[in-house]
């Protein structure tokens, strides 16, 4: 078994709402395993989200391009945009936030990378031709017919 | 995004009627908080139970809510569904909230009165 499907959205919280909800609904028809699914849900909306707020910050907004391409035991999801490269063109480390000291210092955000690194069994990231190509890759066990 | 919010046995619980909180939501959501938790009981219940999905905008908008009540008052979680237990666990945050499987649960097993 190999198939694709793919789809393409304006980077807006909105829309990309909308993108990662037909991206959930795909996965699905295609009886991937609902806590996977779950899983796979929370990586992809970190790295649109980091599309529509940070490669395209400070720009109208372009397209978010994702192609899934899933095989035996492995779900690949590459994201492609036209927005600024990720800082040094280097992925961030993702480091746990650290929950210690007073309440009013607990972290609002910077969980994005650390969740992503969490829930993928592989990431690519490569800068060309003015294009960011982010692969995320997930193993995946089919449920047992 | 609406916010429900009744009075409970002296403790607020604030139900979120929404599928998600996300990166399109949590400026909204931080704010509907707000304004929900401002002057009230000292203890907040946060009812997730129609929550299938958040992202990290969420988690901050939840933090953000926690901080907003100050030191004296304090936010529990109830509800959590498996996608948004997960984002807790993993990024930790199941240790500084109270997490609640249901609400009845949160608040001692006495039924939301309507």
């Amino acid at each position: 078994m190999e198939e694709s499907f793919a789809c393409s959205f304006a980077a807006t919280e909105l829309e990309a709402r909308t993108g990662i909800n037909s991206v959930v609904d795909q996965l699905r028809d295609r009886g991937i395993p609902e806590t996977r699914i779950g899983e796979v849900q929370i990586a992809l909306a970190e790295a649109v989200n980091n599309v529509v707020e940070h490669a395209y910050a400070g720009n109208a907004p372009g397209d978010v391009n994702i192609r899934c391409q899933l095989e035996e035991e492995k779900l690949s999801i590459l994201i492609r945009d036209a927005g600024a490269p990720i800082p040094n063109e280097q992925l961030p480390a993702g480091e746990a936030q650290s929950l210690e000291g007073p309440m009013e210092d607990l972290p609002e955000g910077g969980f994005g990378w650390f969740l992503i690194r969490e829930l993928t069994s592989d990431i690519q990231y490569e800068r060309s031709e003015g294009e960011n190509n982010l692969q995320l890759s997930f193993e995946i066990q089919m449920r047992s017919a | 995004m609406t916010l429900t919010s009744t009075i409970i046995d002296g403790t607020q619980v604030v139900s979120v009627n929404a599928e998600r909180i996300d990166a399109a939501m949590a400026i909204q959501f931080k704010e509907d908080m707000r304004s929900q938790t401002d002057n009230g009981p000292d203890r907040v219940v946060l009812d997730l139970s129609e929550v299938k999905f958040i992202d990290s905008s969420g988690l901050g908008a939840i933090v953000a809510a926690m901080k907003q009540l100050g030191g004296a008052r304090k936010l529990d979680l109830a509800g959590l569904t498996p996608v948004v237990d997960k984002v807790f666990r993993l990024t930790r945050m199941d240790t500084v909230f109270n997490l609640y499987a249901t609400l009845e649960e949160a608040t001692g097993g006495v039924a939301a009165e309507t």
